[in-house]
């Protein structure tokens, strides 16, 4: 069996000829696998979805309880024969339910990782390297500028502001599903227990990780609370909301952005964020060569992302790579960004 | 070094001046002498590495890094110690170490040329992204995080809030005897030393400075009770001259912040020839006229002096008071003796760069407001263009550093206002980023095809009110034709956009904009919702005022 017959990609996504059935397409199909929730990755209107249970419900919560005809729940680490070819799911340690996809079939593994990160996360299952003979992979920071600091001393940086600058707000900035609860579990851990508010569009996620057993303690809608409570608070939203009537409420905020790509300056700038906090859920560029070698696979396929600097990378260290140009991927809530020469008017 | 890289990097994203203040305070009150004197220095950009350059960190990548990645990188980070800063390999087993910024600045002022190198790698492979950044930019001697030397030491100067209440003007008189960790300094501020005494023989005195006067402080005050002078755009400039202790001559410019402009000026050196501290408006002055604002501009903005533009634009001091007059300290005296002292000392030096800065004389409000409106009929004459109002002081004001209320006053000529229709707005940083707070605007000229077209003619992000920035805000989210990352284009035809009265000091030829034209402070003076946009100002009408 070649690899092209096992998985292939398609204009819909990556697709399983030998088992007929999708991985993450971005368009309406008969079967569909999901490696997670995000909107990118997860659409509504399959005739059958495939996924964690965790996705799934992350799915039925974004997109309402009709987003799919019929949906199956498979735990990681079980398995299922989707005509004839073994499906399995395992834990990619990007957000909660999040999966790398392994398909089996004549001795030929391929697993295709979904959106990943080698990095601890006190939210969601740790990603674990499965052995393959070809491994599909992201390369959302596929350039070696990325370099992701531990995030803990990021939410330190974020709490030494917090004291600098007892009587603002800071509003961090940070994706709905994932990052936001990641973000509220470190500020935990570092030993913050003031309340924290969040925008509305957190709190039903956010509820849903805290059903599956993670304590955030107290968390507040900024809906309905008096403007003297968010003097030195800590604000959660999604990143859009920032720069939209909603954030005029706070006096005086400090705006903080949790993101893998604050980790350039010119990009956090262009975002007019004060304090970046280099907090990401996807491997930066050392995680992304360790994971791949961590696979043993003897071909790598580069789904999305900055493909080029990962293929030619593999080529120095004598690996098969090839880039697969998927379009429709990327970081969802992630706004269209052109650079605008500071003091030039663009061209008219 | 890891938490000045960690000052630096919060400073660079930081636009509020009482911010940078609190963030360097809390820096220096948490780290140690004599790392905290070493980020002061460096702050103030008292620190400079012959042996460093830029180039050694461009010949130590290319031999770490792959060379297609480093292009990728550089291409898409678009800034060479920060690409470095980011993607430096820590080979494999090397341990982190962060160097402390002791041993960083010891090392880079003694190691040798060929040893920096080595030494460098091995900082770059101990310190993490941050920290290689700091150290990048100190060794390229661009760090830019918009503090300047007076903002480190007001920071200093809060370190004794609630102690010693010693002020940045003080920190600012002990600072020119001071050297770097300037541990003295934190000992004096914190209360636990005395003062430093200064040995410099010509050192700064902090300057008096004046409010801006309205309409409606005149009636409260008597005119016989003020002395009037004009008001030059050059810029402020203490000159100061001494004998030290060794009997060297020491002859000093400083900026009215304090810092030593005196190697841009080496043509006033000589002219400075008493003891003492005079302060006045540095301006280039040819053939006996005072040259525009712009002709100064163009001495200040060069880097190095040559014999060249020291001939072309001469500078020139034209005095109005003196805080120090040999051996005695004139700044507990009353202006008008201070004056008296000036105008003997000008006619003593007798000296073509120094002159003095001449009385307007008045009796009434009336006849100022007269002067102010014309200055080349009340004594200006041909310097008229240079003058951009007039300052009123008290008689029996003393000197007071800072700015205190009531002895001293001025007065700005009106600016000037053009029409000018809006164009593009664009999003604001930190307290306005939800707000679009930056404009671009035009005026009508005729295009390629004989109509009529916007050029853009300006960028202000000043002069409105909250309650204007929340309207102009809401019309560029109703009117956004096309948008461009942070910004929009806004609809701007003849019957339809948003008209803006936009003041400004001058205007100056510019080959950097398309209009060809460059203005000097210009900010929103009022919204003109009431003026269709094809009722602008145009383009010809700034060209006259260029002359
Ligand atoms: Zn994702
Ligand atoms: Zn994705």
């Amino acid at each position: 069996m070649r690899p092209e017959d096992l998985l292939c990609p398609s204009p819909k996504g990556l697709y399983s000829p030998a088992g007929d059935f999708y991985v993450d397409p971005t368009r309406a199909v008969p079967r569909a696998v999901i490696t997670h929730g995000h909107s990118d990755h997860a659409r509504a209107g399959h005739a059958h979805v495939l996924a964690t249970r965790e996705t799934l419900d992350i799915m039925a919560l974004r997109m309402g309880p009709g987003f799919a005809g019929a949906t199956q729940a498979l735990a990681y680490g079980a398995e299922i024969i989707l005509n004839g070819v073994k499906v399995s799911l395992h834990p990619a340690g990007h957000v909660l339910g999040s999966a790398q996809v392994r398909l089996e079939k004549d001795g030929l593994v391929i697993v295709v990782s979904g959106d990943y990160k080698d990095a601890a996360d006190p939210t969601c299952a740790p990603f674990e390297p499965i052995r393959c003979h070809v491994f599909v992979s992201e390369a959302t920071f596929g350039l070696p500028v990325f370099r992701h600091p531990p995030a803990a001393g990021e939410v330190d940086k974020l709490l030494a502001s917090v004291r600098i600058f007892p009587e603002r707000t800071h509003i961090v900035g940070a994706y709905s599903l994932g990052k936001a609860q990641r973000m509220m579990a470190l500020i935990r851990r570092a030993g913050h227990d003031a309340p924290i508010y969040v925008h509305g569009a957190l709190t039903n996620i956010t509820d849903y990780y805290e059903s599956c057993g993670m304590d955030f303690g107290e968390i507040l809608p900024v809906k309905g609370a008096p403007k003297s409570a968010f003097a030195g608070a800590i604000v959660i939203a999604p990143p859009s909301s920032m720069t939209d009537l909603w954030a005029r409420r706070f006096a005086d905020p400090i705006t903080c952005f949790a993101s893998g790509w604050m980790r350039v300056r010119a990009r956090a700038r262009q975002r007019g964020v004060e304090l970046p906090l280099v907090v990401s859920d996807h491997a930066d560029w050392d995680g992304l060569c360790a994971s791949i070698r961590a696979t043993g696979c003897e071909e790598l396929w580069v789904t999305h992302g900055a493909e080029d600097a990962l293929v030619h990378w593999a080529h120095t260290r004598q690996l098969r790579a090839r880039p697969l140009h998927m379009v429709g991927y990327g970081e969802e809530d992630e706004e269209a960004v052109v650079v605008a020469p500071e003091g030039e008017a663009p061209p008219p | 070094m890891n938490r000045f890289a960690a000052l630096l990097d919060r400073m660079s994203y930081e636009a509020g001046r009482n911010a940078k203040i609190r963030l360097m305070a809390d820096y220096f009150r948490s780290t140690p002498d004599p790392e905290r004197g070493l980020a002061l220095a460096a702050l103030t950009g008292a620190l400079s590495f012959a042996n460093a350059k830029p180039g050694v960190v461009r010949t130590l990548i290319a031999e770490r890094a792959d060379p297609v990645l480093f292009e990728m990188s550089y291409d898409y980070v678009g800034d060479l110690s920060e690409t470095v800063a980011l993607m430096w390999p820590r080979p494999e087993g090397a341990r982190p170490h962060a160097p402390l910024l002791s041993e960083i600045v010891h090392g880079l002022s003694t190691f040798s040329k060929v040893s920096l190198p080595r030494h460098l790698a091995d900082w770059l492979d101990g310190l993490d992204e941050t920290g290689r950044w700091a150290l990048l930019k100190l060794i390229t001697g661009s760090m830019r995080v918009g503090a300047s030397a007076r903002l480190a030491k007001t920071a200093v100067a809060s370190l004794g809030q609630g102690l010693t209440e010693v002020t940045p003007d003080e920190v600012e008189l002990v600072w020119p005897g001071l050297e770097p960790p300037y541990e003295e300094l934190f000992a004096w501020v914190e209360g636990r030393g005395p003062r430093p005494e200064t040995s410099n023989p010509a050192p700064f005195r902090p300057v008096m400075l004046a409010h801006a006067i309205e309409e409606t402080d005149f009636t409260a005050l008597d005119p016989a009770d003020f002395r009037a002078e004009w008001k030059w755009d050059g810029i402020r400039v203490q000159a100061v001259a001494g004998t030290g202790p060794d009997g060297a001559r020491v002859v000093r410019l400083y900026s009215r912040t304090g810092e030593d402009i005196s190697d841009a000026f080496p043509d006033m050196a000589e002219a400075i020839a008493f003891d003492g501290a005079m302060d006045g408006e540095l301006l280039i002055v040819r053939d006996g006229r005072v040259e525009p604002f712009n002709v100064l501009q163009q001495r200040l903005n060069r880097k190095t002096v040559t014999v060249k533009m020291l001939a072309e634009f001469p500078a020139h001091i034209r005095a109005y008071d003196l805080l120090v007059d040999g051996a005695d300290d004139l700044r507990g005296e009353p202006f008008a003796t201070r004056r008296a002292r000036l105008e003997a000392l000008v006619a003593r030096l007798h000296t073509p760069r120094i002159d003095l800065s001449p009385m307007v004389p008045f009796s009434t409000w009336e006849a100022l407001t007269t002067a102010r409106r014309d200055p080349a009929s009340a004594g200006a004459g041909a310097d008229a263009g240079a003058v951009e109002g007039v300052m009123i002081k008290r008689a029996d004001s003393l000197y007071l550093p800072g700015r205190p209320k009531g002895p001293w006053w001025k007065w700005k000529r009106d600016p000037h206002t053009v029409d000018a229709v809006l164009m593009y707005a664009q999003r604001g940083h930190g307290k306005r980023s939800s707000f679009y707070s930056d404009y671009t605007f035009g005026v009508w000229t005729i295009g390629d095809e004989g109509e009529d077209v916007l050029v853009p003619v300006g960028k202000a992000y000043f002069g409105f009110t909250d309650e204007e920035l929340k309207q102009i805000d809401a019309f560029v989210r109703r009117a956004t034709i096309n948008r461009f990352g942070p910004v929009r284009e806004v609809v701007h035809e003849k019957d339809e956009g948003l008209v803006l009265e936009v003041a400004f000091e001058g205007l100056a030829r510019s080959t950097r904009h398309r209009s060809g034209i460059a203005m000097r402070f210009p900010r929103i003076a009022r919204l003109r919702w009431d003026k269709p946009p094809g009722e602008a100002d145009r383009l010809e009408t700034l060209e006259a005022l260029l002359g």
